[in-house]
């Protein structure tokens, strides 16, 4: 467990006089406000950029007033919305109904800690990378049911409910996608998977069960983070606004934020484990590491749009459909592809530069 | 034997299924991905206030009720007051009037007024269906917000216009 920042050089003299376990506590303290700091602003763009892009699809322009072609619309919401009354219902369960948005945000952030956006920039590095990010990504699942079932709404319950039956399902198509690269890359650790990469991006080194287990967890990953077509939590047109209707305000912000953020994880995960992290095309920047953090946002983001253009083109599934679509296809190609991906592995197919 | 081969051809045609689906999809993609990329160009938002200069309704659009006179001031109403009888909401009154006929020297009917109370239309266009001479037709005209709503009452035929010869024929 490593902190690769290196902060102890550059904190205050008070501080560096400290014991070693204050100063790693305070280290850890600052990075993750740092994260937190980042990371709830670019949630913010995300937020911005779903809203241009969905204009586009829809032949609108979409919001471009507020600061240049609308750069600072979704700050000005976020204020609006810091500012709002906090609302409940009378009958809820107070204590669960304000803890579900934090399990959510929480969740959301922890995952970011281990998501190598460069060499250096890695605020935790552990051995077991891809599984803490599986087990991180579905607790997040408890705050949805938390919420759901606290609000005292019959659609805010049936909305949770149908998150937890989604995300049991396709949480593991989403772990055996992983696996499947994990045979190729024979280690749970986010920076040797890239070091594995250095050969060729593992979607090449892998070619057809990776092409296959990419897409499994594309679809995977866009039923995990509740986004259209399997918004069924949220449906609007079915149970209002699903699991945080009867949120306002910040908690709503939360909800929202965390949405977007789980967003950017899923698209992050699969630019580590597919298209190389931070790893430029052929190497044509080696020499300049810091631009990794360029390639890496460049891939993130273009998996994003990718998520933003299923949300704006395919019609959403039915609960019974969405339960065939993981238990009578992606399962069994999934389990079909890993047996192919360990024959490919044994018999040394892979494309290796 | 017979069993296999329903086997096989139920297993082919799961994997075929996947095809299709995965087909379908794309092809909604590819439908999605044209739009996008077009959308700069093709536009449909108005930026309203900012255009208001070059702003053109649709042919279609229903504004208001509006009496388009020619150039020599002469409106085509006859004063038959169909349209008043068509109106479900009393939207429209003409006040009419006898005069004399400068040609033919008789006494007929003649509009005085064409008062129609904007704040009552419902803009579903009867009058204007009803009309046997084409007089009144759709204005393209939205900003019709006023502070007072004695304003929203107007008088479509101009002062001093009368009816075009040959209308009556």
């Amino acid at each position: 467990m490593n902190i690769v920042f290196g902060m102890t050089y550059i904190l205050p003299w008070p501080l560096s006089i400290a014991s070693e376990g204050t100063l790693s506590i305070v280290e850890m303290v600052v990075i993750a406000l740092v994260y937190l700091g980042i990371f709830s602003v670019a949630g913010l763009f995300l937020v911005l950029m779903e809203r241009r892009v969905a204009a586009w699809f829809q032949l609108r322009i979409g919001p471009n007033r507020v600061g240049f072609q609308g750069l600072l619309q979704t700050m000005a919401d976020a204020l609006k919305l810091v500012s709002k009354e906090l609302t409940g219902t009378v009958k809820s369960d107070k204590f669960l109904y304000n803890l579900a948005p934090y399990f959510v945000i929480v969740t959301a952030l922890m995952a970011l800690a281990v998501i190598p956006f460069t060499k250096d920039f890695h605020a935790f590095d552990i051995n077991i990378g891809i599984f803490f990010l599986i087990a991180v990504s579905s607790i997040g699942v408890i705050g949805v049911l938390l919420g759901g079932w606290s609000s005292n709404n019959k659609f805010a319950l049936i909305g949770a409910m149908r998150s937890g039956v989604q995300t049991i399902s396709y949480e593991l198509s989403i772990g055996l996608s992983l696996l499947t690269m994990i045979l190729i890359t024979g280690t749970l650790q986010l920076s040797e998977i890239i070091e594995v990469q250095k050969n060729g991006w593992l979607i090449v080194q892998g070619h057809i069960p990776a092409i296959i287990a990419f897409m499994i967890y594309m679809i995977a990953g866009t039923a995990e983070t509740n986004r259209a077509p399997f918004d069924m939590v949220e449906a609007e047109s079915e149970l209002g606004a699903g699991f945080h209707t009867e949120y306002s305000g910040m908690k709503f912000a939360y909800f929202f934020l965390a949405e977007f953020i789980n967003m950017f994880i899923i698209a992050a995960i699969a630019t580590t484990i597919f298209f190389g992290g931070w790893l430029s095309p052929f190497g044509i920047t080696e020499s300049i590491p810091w631009l990794g953090v360029f390639w890496f946002l460049l891939k993130t983001l273009v998996l994003v749009f990718l998520m933003m253009w299923f949300r704006w083109t395919f019609p959403r599934l039915r609960v019974d459909q969405l339960l065939t679509l993981e238990w009578k296809y992606l399962l069994p190609l999934n389990l079909m592809n890993i047996v192919l991906m360990a024959l490919m592995v044994w018999g040394g197919l892979l494309i290796r530069f | 034997m017979g069993r296999f081969t329903n086997q096989i051809l139920e297993i082919m045609s799961y994997f075929s299924e996947i095809y299709k689906g995965i087909k379908t999809l794309l092809t909604g993609m590819s439908v999605t991905g044209k739009y996008f990329l077009t959308s700069r160009k093709g536009a449909i938002t108005q930026q309203y206030p900012d255009n208001r200069d070059t702003l053109k309704m649709f042919d279609r659009f229903r504004g208001e009720v509006i009496m388009p006179h020619d150039e020599n001031n002469e409106h085509r109403c006859t004063g038959c007051q169909k349209c008043e009888i068509a109106c479900p909401n009393g939207t429209i009154e003409i006040i009419w009037d006898r005069g004399l006929d400068e040609e033919t020297g008789k006494k007929k009917k003649k509009i005085d007024k064409f008062v129609y109370h904007l704040s009552m239309c419902t803009m579903c266009g009867l009058c204007i269906d009803v009309c046997p001479t084409d007089a009144i037709k759709w204005g393209q005209n939205f900003e019709n917000s006023t502070y007072d709503r004695t304003q929203l009452t107007r008088v479509l035929n101009e002062p001093g216009s009368k009816l075009k010869p040959g209308v009556e024929d």
